[in-house]
């Protein structure tokens, strides 16, 4: 049971191949038993989801069932989850019960989906190794001395490890994508505006933005249903029309235009991700795409763009977190600022201590101009970039990564080193456009990434682009060498 | 030396809404600490704002009643700093882009002329918790209710010369919010405060002294005392040739003195920049133009027609139009009565003294403005002469419940005789009842009778209540002159 | 641009974060490299660029002036580190 993806679930629960309480106590005996290896869940909320299991299958019973009825998710730790503890990866939030539900939690629960629990991640969402977080590192299933990518490498772990089929995970430079290349899994990060972000523990506002790691991307289209669409109480979620995203996952991708940025297969590019990526096009060439040189010219300043806007978002955004309302409180406070100091001090680690300091930095009289408002011009000129490109092409490829998975430990000690993973994914971010990540191949038997990149609200077109690839190619359906 | 007074104010006005500028959260007054705090007003982690519209409305409408530049684009950012009364570690506000941009009033001074001081912006922000400093032990304990209730800062230029005109500017401006509805002005509930920048210079001199800012005052009478003595501190200082400190002070109403805050020794850097979780606010001239006309009569227009139009002295056209609810009680009132000069006159006398005597607000005069307007009839018509209404206004005073005036002067037996035949009767019964004072009026000199005949009127009207006196001093110069 | 150590600490306090002073050289490395990385950004020419705050070229929604949210103390206070009477507790607030 536990290799079934999620559309698999959804067809056996309606067929009465098994219950919700079947597969949601497989699920939690095999977290049980294996996560420990992984360690990509924080919590596991086995007796609600048994609950909610019990509910759904009673719903069956009764005739009220849906697609989403019984089907077994699992949140990332950045989404609130009313009455479960929600720690964002950090200490600062070790004892943060949530008093309310992010909306897209409730959107699975008003679906009827049961959640196992809440997965691991780096520390604020800041990182892409899933090391950052206070509840430790997490393992790649692929191999385990390995990176599962970051900031959400508890989401992938634990697809990849067929702890769960799908689970929820946010964006704000490659945060879906990254991990879902590293571990061999379809990820998807919507438009910015798509998915409301209520709920959701900012990181960076303007960058941030919810979606999905899954196995296909027949479960990320079925997934994206529920989360897409306004939210009143999300100033920055959009009105914009919500298409069943699985109506169009067979659509033919004859006279489809795909452009390949040449900044994206530089000469720094390794020979065997160019390759991998080469031959995923040449399948989308058999598909019936043509394919067209293109430029995104300003591709080299969207790390140093992140790195001040990031950080200075998240500076006042982490703000909040002072040992007043919620969350740690340090001993003994001798007055106001060391509470705030100590609390803080203690309640974060590094790197989000280095990131809040990098914003405070760039936001601070005298280098506001220089820095802040800089990078947001810049942004703007890596924003034109795309609309230019997207004026030529339908998608545009390439890919996810760099390299795969990197060895635990490797870059701890120069984060900047860290930074430059996201080299591919985090133009995206700043742009506010969609992306994906699917499997396209392996390096040395770890899997590799081909990153699609697609126009404004225009993740129908990419679910359908993943979803024909998926299915000429099987690199989605290996599983990790050693899986149990 | 002589020291020319620099003093700008800005003024923080709570606005008039039901719920909080970026949250669904009541903005009522007064309730149990923390039961108004919701989950945004909170900082909770990932809660999001939401914009009030009606917030909005308030602003523009100010804006527009100041002559303003209205901001088609506002921009909300976010004012960093940590204090525990500031529950997200920054403040939404409008930096670059107010909703309000340069405007202006005109204020009235004492020698009667007006003065125009402008406005550099009103912006839209959120108010902050409070901290409450006793009862809990040596700490404090943080009441978020306040927080994120809708605030306008007014920003004034700094053209106001003296601590009377800053206290008139203050005066106007809470004119302007209350008559336009969007606060309710109530100062002792922190509904407008005020803060004071005070410098001095040389006069003559251009540029500006160091300045100080007096933090919260929220009377208008601890704004011109504050001032007052920031000024003097000040020339003080400066007289002996000392420099002053730009910093932040508060004014202590007991000892008459300002001092420096103690909480603010690091220096600020607030590290403003746009708030991502919210967007431009676009408005049209379509919007600008429905909003405009909703705009209430303003307290300088209603001044220039109760003169104008209705005659009134610059003095009573000023004091009557300067409360919203004064205002509309001298009104209605006037207009019952149709006379608007006889109004004034009540509403500035009998009713001012009654209101200072019993410490009480226009709204809770016991006497309402329609009872008046019928008192005021009734003088018109002659049914009463004026002590006569007096003493019906303090019957009604005394009990508000009597509805109907003509039986509340039937009963107080007050209605003015006008009959000429009746009064005939009284005053040839008083001079046959008083020989000596008839044959001394007599003996009185013509160019001296008008004052002679004064103990005849005591008389009759003794004789008889409610004698119309016009018609007493008619039929006893006839009758007297007949002898 | 490298941070020196005063600029680490004034930043350290203004963000309210206790750095222990064993750590100030790593974070003066470590910031320091960000700030290199960074820099990359003065040698762009970007006049006439207006800045772009938001991805997208959207504006506020305005809410209607409706009270929706009410009394839940207990249930926001249940997870505060100490509070009294209602009221947030912390180290006196001095004036």
């Amino acid at each position: 049971m536990h290799n079934k993806t999620i559309a698999e679930i959804s067809r056996d629960l309606a067929a009465g191949v098994y219950t919700s309480v079947d597969i949601t106590r497989e699920l939690l005996a095999r977290i049980e038993q294996h996560d420990a290896q992984y360690n990509s869940f924080i919590t596991v909320t086995a007796e609600q989801a048994l609950a909610q299991a019990a509910a759904a299958d009673a719903r069956r019973a009764a005739g009220q069932a849906s697609a989403w009825t019984g089907v077994p998710i699992a949140h990332k730790d950045i989404f609130c989850t009313n009455g479960v503890l929600t720690t964002c990866g950090s200490k600062m939030l070790s004892n943060f019960v949530a008093p309310y539900d992010a909306t897209i939690v409730d959107h699975f629960n008003q679906a009827g989906a049961v959640s196992l629990g809440k997965l691991n991640m780096d520390e604020f969402a800041m990182g892409s190794s899933n090391e950052s977080s206070y509840y430790g590192p997490v393992a790649n299933p692929w191999d385990r001395s390995r990176v599962p990518g970051g900031s959400s490498g508890g989401s992938a772990a634990a697809v990849a490890a067929r702890l769960v089929p799908g689970a929820t995970a946010s964006d704000t430079g490659g945060s879906i994508r990254q991990p879902a290349a590293f571990c061999g899994l379809t990820g998807l990060k919507p438009t910015y505006g798509r998915v409301s972000r209520w709920g959701m523990i900012a990181y960076a506002s303007s960058l941030d933005q919810a979606g999905v790691i899954t196995r296909t991307a027949e479960d990320a289209a079925m997934m994206l249903n529920v989360m897409a669409g306004l939210d009143a109480k999300d100033s920055t979620c959009m009105d914009h029309p919500v298409p069943d995203y699985t109506a169009t996952l067979n659509d033919s991708l004859a006279g489809l235009t795909i452009g390949l940025p040449k900044e994206y297969f530089s000469r720094d590019l390794s020979p065997a991700m160019a390759e991998k990526v080469r031959t995923a096009i040449a399948h989308y060439e058999q598909l019936g795409a043509t394919v067209k040189d293109i430029s995104l010219p300003n591709t080299h300043l969207a790390i140093p763009a992140y790195y001040i806007i990031a950080p200075a978002e998240c500076s006042a955004n982490l703000s909040r977190m002072d040992g007043v309302r919620f969350g740690y409180r340090c001993d003994d406070p001798k007055d106001i600022n060391d509470l705030f100091k100590r609390s803080r001090g203690e309640g974060f680690g590094n790197e989000v201590k280095r990131r809040i300091m990098i914003g405070t930095y760039a936001l601070s009289a005298g280098f506001y101009d220089a820095y802040y408002n800089k990078a947001q011009q810049v942004r703007r000129l890596i924003k034109n970039d795309f609309v230019e490109a997207f004026k030529e092409v339908d998608v545009i490829m390439g890919p996810t990564t760099p390299t795969p998975a990197f060895p635990q430990g490797s870059n701890s000690d120069d984060p900047v080193a860290m930074y430059l993973e996201d080299i591919f994914t985090i133009a995206l971010n700043l742009a506010g456009l969609p992306g994906m990540s699917i499997p396209c191949g392996h390096i040395n038997q770890l899997p590799v990434g081909l990153q699609l990149i697609g126009n404004y609200f225009d993740e129908a077109r990419l679910l359908n682009c993943a979803h024909q690839f998926q299915q000429v190619t099987d690199w989605h359906q290996h599983t990790p060498h050693d899986l149990a | 030396m002589e020291w020319e007074v620099v003093i700008g104010l800005e003024i923080h006005a709570q606005l008039a809404t039901q719920s909080k500028i970026f949250s669904g959260a009541a903005t009522a007054y007064g309730a149990d600490a923390n039961t108004q705090a919701c989950a945004v007003d909170l900082g909770l982690p990932g809660v999001l704002p939401v914009f009030n519209e009606e917030a909005l409305r308030m602003a523009v409408k100010f804006g527009l009643a100041i002559d303003a530049e209205i901001g088609k684009k506002s921009v909300f950012d976010r004012k960093n700093y940590f204090y525990p009364d500031s529950p997200k570690g920054y403040q939404t506000t409008q930096l670059h882009y107010p909703t309000v941009g340069m405007g202006h009033i005109d204020i009235e001074l004492d020698d009667g002329s007006t003065r125009r001081i402008n406005v550099t912006r009103a912006h839209l922000e959120e108010d902050a918790g409070k901290s409450v400093h006793e009862g809990f032990g040596g700490l404090s304990g943080i009441d978020l209710n306040r927080a994120g209730t809708p605030l306008i800062e007014i920003v004034s230029e700094p053209e106001l010369r003296s601590a009377k005109e800053a206290s008139a500017y203050f005066r106007k401006m809470h004119s302007i919010v209350t008559y336009l509805g969007i606060c309710d002005g109530d100062l002792s509930q922190g509904s407008m405060r005020c803060d004071c920048n005070v410098s001095l210079r040389p006069k003559g001199q251009t540029e500006f002294g160091t300045r100080t800012e007096i933090k919260n005052v929220n009377s208008f009478r601890n704004v011109e005392r504050a001032i007052e003595a920031e000024i003097e501190r000040q020339m003080d200082i400066l007289e002996e040739g000392g420099r002053i400190i730009q910093e932040t002070r508060l004014y202590d109403a007991d000892k008459n003195e300002t001092r420096a805050m103690r909480s603010k020794e690091v220096a600020n850097d607030y590290r403003y920049f746009p708030c991502p979780d919210l967007l431009p606010v676009i408005i049209d001239d379509n919007y600008i133009e429905a909003v405009r006309a909703t705009l209430p009569e303003l307290p300088d227009q209603k001044r220039h027609r109760f003169q104008k139009d209705h005659g009134l002295s610059a003095i009573d056209a000023a004091v009557l139009s300067s409360q919203r609810e004064l205002a509309h009680y001298f009104e209605t009132a006037a207009q019952i009565a149709n006379d608007y000069k006889l109004a004034a006159n009540w509403v500035q006398g009998d009713v001012s003294a009654t209101l200072n005597r019993l410490e009480l607000d226009i709204t809770a005069l016991p006497v309402s403005a329609e009872q008046l307007g019928q008192i005021l009839l009734r003088i018109k018509d002659n049914t009463l002469n004026n002590g006569g209404a007096k003493e019906v206004f303090n019957a009604l005073l005394a009990d508000p419940s009597q509805t109907d005036i003509d039986a509340l002067i039937d009963q107080l037996g007050l209605k003015q005789v006008s009959d000429t035949g009746a009064i005939e009767a009284i005053v040839n019964d008083v001079l046959a009842a008083n020989p000596k004072l008839v044959e001394s009026y007599l003996a009185t000199p013509e160019d001296k009778r008008a004052k002679a005949i004064g103990p005849f009127i005591g008389l009759v009207r003794k004789a008889a209540k409610g004698v119309n006196p016009q018609v007493v001093m008619d039929v006893l110069q006839q009758q007297l002159n007949r002898l | 641009m490298a941070l020196d150590q005063n600029q680490i600490r004034d930043i350290a306090e203004l963000s309210r974060l206790q750095i222990d002073d064993d750590q100030i050289t790593a974070y003066q490395q470590n910031l320091s490299n960000i700030l290199a990385l960074v820099d990359q950004l003065a040698a762009v020419d970007t006049q006439g660029i207006e800045p772009m705050a938001h991805p997208l070229d959207a504006t506020q929604r305005l809410r209607a002036d409706v009270v929706t949210e009410h009394n839940q103390r207990e249930h926001f206070q249940a997870i505060a580190p100490h509070t009294e009477q209602g009221h947030y507790l912390v180290p006196k607030v001095v004036e």
